[in-house]
């Protein structure tokens, strides 16, 4: 069957560190300093959900992820909107605009903490010299925010071309007939594309959650972890291999966050699977 | 109709509304690519320059250019973590499309039964964090003897990929009129042959698509490329990263090895970006 190669190396690849998991977070698993292993049941779960840290990133997370997509959107859908004309150069535009999309988050990361924010040779803070006020050190002050600025410049060109595509895809004699009826533009606007724009707004909040919720590179690049940028991802990182070594405990965070994860994929499927249908002879 | 004209029927503009609108979306591409821009510039710059409040106007040099591409002993260089980056994406794609190919045909052309199940069986995997992963893979591959190696980043990559261009080609290949491969079927051709010779012409485009976003990813990835592999075998992400210094000026040098870093993923995004938006939404969007 030409469908097994590929479903057996998935299953192996993801399912079955994810069962290894699942073992780890129930047992008293420490490299540093080194303990024998032990089986704790489900004690790294009743002490991790209460850990102050890992609430305080459950948090960071959720501020992260509904900040940057809810943005994301907005600023999306006001470039595919302008997008959505013929103007001379639109070609040009376009492809400036996608392009944060396609750097590599490492370099987004470390371009904007160097060169945007930093309050000796950044950009910013050299506009707000010359207008005459003081310059800020961004990442400093607003950690949290500064990487959502970094995120928000990557995912918005995302949004943008899934929006592009749902205006694009709206019947022309439907807006005809309703612009021949006398409807105002805004009118237009509000009771016909935003209905359309339905769908491909909810994918792209959708597409955009999972991928903004393992965010690891940016926080890694400009905070460090920094004062309340740590979110989940990297506070699991952080307790295990990236110095806690707290195999067990980290393992508990994990499976918590898999269990999230699918509460939100659930949605997500039901999605994806009403586009299946709506979109495509199946 | 000219485009022009569907245009101002869409919108209900004027001319010059356009032409205003077209000005702001002009005004707003360039602020978005500004940091791209600067970005390219400082590459060209002295380190006492890029060190400075902010300039436009400097002596232009590529000394930043040499100084990141010489190969220092003892360090990652620049040729290396471009070949093992190399490396990685290439094998991995093409393993990508090795088992895509036949298991989109196994979900859209034939389908299988419960071919739904399947299909989000492989999406699902993606909505698992890796983070949760990255512990019992770190000591499987340790234990395997593969920690610091290619193989292991291949494998990882060809799985990140894999749910992705199974949904990606799946959509492309329903596109293909099943009457052609009946009648190859009809003729006696088998299943490799109705791929190879029926299929695979008309779907050229669309898999040429799907590699194209399996390379940017596995070109850009860098959480499982420093956690697995942060030594021998380091990819382009770590080799930026590596130009950051605690010591001495480094932003003219980080801006020119970056530059470099992006160049081909940024390339192949702009040649094949009218294609780009089927394969972020899974195909569920043409």
């Amino acid at each position: 069957m030409p469908l097994l190669p590929a479903l057996l190396f998935t299953i192996v690849i993801t399912q079955v560190p994810f069962l290894f998991s699942i073992w780890y977070s129930l047992t008293d698993w420490k490299i540093v300093p080194p303990t024998p292993r032990e089986f704790t049941g489900l004690e790294n779960y009743t002490s991790g959900y209460s850990n102050p840290f890992f609430l305080d990133a459950v948090g960071t997370t959720l501020a992260m992820t509904v900040t940057t997509v809810l943005l994301s959107v907005v600023v999306g859908t006001v470039l595919a909107l302008l997008l959505d004309r013929d103007f001379p150069g639109r070609g040009v535009v376009r492809t400036l605009l996608i392009t944060p999309f396609l750097i590599m988050p490492v370099v987004a990361g470390l371009v904007w903490k160097n060169q945007m924010f930093s309050s000796v040779f950044g950009v910013f803070s050299w506009l707000l010299e010359t207008l005459g006020f003081q310059a800020i050190p961004f990442v400093e002050r607003w950690p949290l925010w500064s990487i959502i600025v970094v995120l928000v410049w990557q995912w918005s060109p995302f949004m943008m071309l899934i929006v592009l595509a749902g205006l694009q895809s709206q019947p022309t004699d439907i807006l005809e007939a309703a612009r021949v009826d006398g409807a105002s533009s805004r009118g237009i606007f509000a009771q016909i594309t935003l209905p359309l724009l339905r769908p491909y707004l909810e994918l792209g909040i959708l597409l955009g959650s999972i991928y903004i919720i393992q965010v690891f590179d940016h926080v890694e690049v400009i905070t460090g972890g920094g004062p309340g940028s740590t979110n989940v991802p990297y506070f699991v990182f952080q307790r295990s291999i990236g110095g806690g070594w707290d195999f067990g405990q980290a393992s508990a965070y994990a499976i918590i966050v898999v269990i999230a994860s699918i509460i939100i994929a659930t949605f997500a499927l039901r999605l994806l699977s009403g586009l299946l249908e709506g979109h495509e002879v199946a | 109709m000219t485009t022009t004209h569907r245009e101002r029927v869409l919108t209900g503009e004027t001319v010059w509304g356009t032409l205003t609108l077209g000005l702001t979306a002009w005004f707003v591409a360039a602020v978005f690519f500004f940091p791209v821009f600067w970005m390219v510039l400082n590459g060209f710059k002295e380190e006492a320059d890029a060190n400075a409040s902010p300039r436009l106007f400097f002596e232009p040099t590529l000394d930043r250019f040499r100084e990141v591409t010489t190969q220092t002993p003892g360090l990652l260089g620049f040729s290396e973590a471009f070949l093992n980056s190399f490396w990685v994406v290439a094998v991995s794609t093409v393993l990508v499309l090795a088992l895509a190919i036949p298991a989109a045909y196994a979900l859209s052309v034939r389908p299988v039964r419960r071919w739904r199940d399947v299909l989000f069986f492989f999406i699902s995997t993606k909505f698992l964090p890796i983070v949760a992963a990255i512990l019992p893979l770190w000591i499987i591959a340790r234990d395997l003897g593969i920690l610091n190696s290619h193989l292991v980043l291949i494998i990882l990559y060809t799985a990140m990929n894999l749910p992705l261009a199974v949904w990606m080609l799946r959509s492309f290949f329903s596109e293909v009129p099943r009457e052609l491969i009946e009648a190859a079927e009809i003729d006696g051709t088998g299943l490799w042959g109705q791929i190879t010779q029926v299929m695979l012409p008309i779907v050229t485009p669309g898999i040429a698509a799907t590699a194209l976003l399996c390379v940017v990813f596995a070109w850009n990835e860098f959480f499982l490329a420093v956690q697995l592999n942060p030594v021998d075998a380091s990819t382009v992400p770590i080799w930026v990263t590596s130009n950051v210094s605690t010591r001495g000026n480094f932003l003219a040098k980080l801006s020119a090895a970056s530059s470099l870093a992006v160049l081909p993923v940024v390339l192949a995004g702009w040649l094949a970006q009218k294609r780009m938006i089927r394969g972020l939404t899974m195909g569920a969007i043409k």
